[in-house]
């Protein structure tokens, strides 16, 4: 087994890039993720693997900076709390256009604006539908545990170099706040630029190889039919994601009259919701989406023929409740979609979830 | 088993770290834990607290609305936290500074001089492991052995000459309780 911790979320996320051997970090402080930098810095992790960790002087300068290293075919990421990847939009854009993997880490907290430090889910449609402009699209995983913060940093760039394509990890102060048990993963030597180019191909401006062509990394391009065919390549590339990245998970499902749906934290809270409405007698179970993009269409649209409805949970004024209409409806189905969620850093407590499906779904 | 603790007060007088070395003791003894901080603006004199969640399986909310224990260490918490106590829980609280003392009749209260007791024993920074100790003798839910352990793994090194002085005042805290009132359960 590997190394047992108790640890912040945040604390996790920094451990967790040193032993994936992520060559570098590029940020600048907010609340409520300040503990990933400051975590990064403590560990000096410079003399331990080569990482370099650098404050930059904005979240517009960190972004570009993961873009340039990135560039190099370079393992980097950033971490930032929502206001914070509001100004990171536009690099995020451009990463995505020059189809470059990276890892993003977004502890949300309540918006809009500046809005408050306490925990929120309020970015769900930055995150999934845009955030940046141009037809682009986040690989997006939510942990709702400290474990799936340390498990999720390594997956999160596999998932990004597989598909040459930004990946997110969308959790929020909450989790990043929070100590629980955690096992570390092992050490995995950072990778030279041969051991990239041979595992994921040579688009690396990595040192230009008497073989191939230069490589130019770009999002510009003037002609507008290949700028379509570009557009077309990443369309077929997200539909790839769809086929083959939806990851997510059940609990008592299977008799289940009432389904919450509920990601990260929320669904801890439902988790808990889910005992106590079986307690008393209902049959509720829940969906817990990991991948928030691709989304786990499917699944939903197996249930919605079965079910007598769903009740998506969420810290914002339901966003998500939109995906699950959609694929609750895909087979036609009329079952009722309700939303139930607090906002401004409130928390809803297992109790109010299981209120809101009395009023909302079973006495409606 | 499953123990659900609040623990409130001001910033400074040790409520996180408090709770930090209780969840340590519950991973000595292969439990799960969970450790949830109000974060942010609280800072030395203001108020902080932590939920602390101690179990034998796997938790699900981290967050929480009522408790079975908690432990208040000024006013603000009390208004805040009394009716958050379970019925037949236990609500453990220090005296000192507390102007409306808790009046529920359905909940087991304990109380101890925290503040006098760390004065006494000539340390005032002793404070959070005196109220931990009698939040101890009124629930056994860690073994003293896990509680040095988790002592241990939360304070750096360079503190460990400490462990003792700490480990005094956590039994000066399980001798000094008091009960005020006890419900059966």
């Amino acid at each position: 087994m590997g190394d047992l911790r108790l640890m912040k979320g945040n604390e996790v996320i920094a451990e967790a890039a040193i032993r994936c051997g992520c060559d570098g970090y590029f940020g600048y402080p907010i609340t409520p993720q300040s503990e990933v930098m400051e975590t990064l810095m403590a560990r000096e992790p410079w003399d331990e693997t080569g990482m370099v960790v650098l404050q930059a002087e904005s979240e517009v300068a960190s972004i570009n900076m993961v873009y340039g290293a990135a560039g190099s075919g370079k393992k980097v990421m950033t971490s930032s709390s929502s206001p914070g990847i509001s100004l990171m939009a536009e690099g995020i854009s451009y990463i995505a256009g020059a189809e470059l993997p990276c890892l993003i880490v977004n502890v949300q907290r309540g918006g809009p604006g500046l809005g408050t430090i306490q925990p929120s889910q309020a970015d769900y449609f930055q995150s999934t539908k845009g955030g940046g402009h141009g037809d682009y699209r986040l690989i997006v995983l939510a942990p709702s545990s400290v474990q799936e913060m340390n498990d999720f940093v390594d997956l999160g760039f596999e998932l990004a170099y597989k598909y040459r394509n930004p990946a997110m990890i969308l959790t929020d102060g909450a989790i990043g706040q929070m100590m629980e048990k955690v096992v570390l993963s092992e050490y995995k030597p950072r990778m030279t630029s041969e051991e990239i180019n041979d595992k994921y191909g040579s688009w690396a401006t990595n040192g230009k190889k008497p073989n191939r062509d230069y490589n130019i990394i770009t999002s510009l391009e003037m002609d507008s039919a290949k700028m379509e065919s570009n557009n077309l390549r990443f369309q077929e590339k997200y539909k790839q994601m769809e086929e083959e990245e939806v990851r997510y998970e059940t609990f008592q499902c299977d008799d289940a009259e009432y389904i919450l749906v509920a990601f990260g934290s929320s669904a801890r809270i439902c988790q808990k919701s889910v005992d106590l409405a079986r307690a008393k007698g209902l049959k509720v179970g829940l969906l817990r989406p990991i991948t928030l993009y691709p989304f786990p269409k499917k699944p939903i649209a197996e249930l919605a023929k079965k079910v007598k409805g769903f009740l998506t949970v969420e810290m914002n004024a339901g966003q998500m409740v939109e995906d699950v209409q959609l694929a609750a409806g895909c087979g036609n189905s009329s079952v009722p979609v309700k939303y139930f969620g607090r906002m401004g850093g409130i928390i809803p407590t297992p109790g109010e979830v299981v209120e809101a499906l009395e009023q909302k779904l079973i006495e409606a | 088993m499953t123990e659900e603790i609040i623990i409130a007060g001001f910033g400074g007088q040790g409520v996180l770290s408090m709770g930090k070395i209780l969840a340590y003791s519950g991973v000595m003894q292969d439990q799960e834990v969970t450790w949830f901080p109000s974060y942010g603006p609280e800072m030395r004199g203001g108020t902080a607290n932590v939920s602390v969640i101690i179990s034998d399986t796997r938790i699900s909310s981290p967050i929480l609305h009522e408790f079975d224990t908690a432990i208040i260490l000024n006013q603000q918490s009390m208004d805040k936290f009394e009716k958050t106590v379970k019925p037949g829980g236990v609500l453990l609280y220090d005296p000192n500074g507390i102007v409306n003392p808790p009046t529920r009749t359905d909940i087991n209260i304990y109380k101890i001089e925290g503040t006098k007791i760390a004065a006494d024993l000539g340390n005032v920074k002793t404070f959070n492991m005196v109220v931990l100790g009698a939040y101890l003798k009124a629930k056994p839910i860690v073994k003293m052995e896990s509680i040095r352990k988790g002592l241990e793994k939360s304070l750096p090194e360079r503190h460990h000459k400490l462990i003792p002085l700490n480990l005094e005042a956590i039994e000066a805290g399980q001798e000094k309780l008091e009960a005020v009132n006890e419900v059966s359960v």
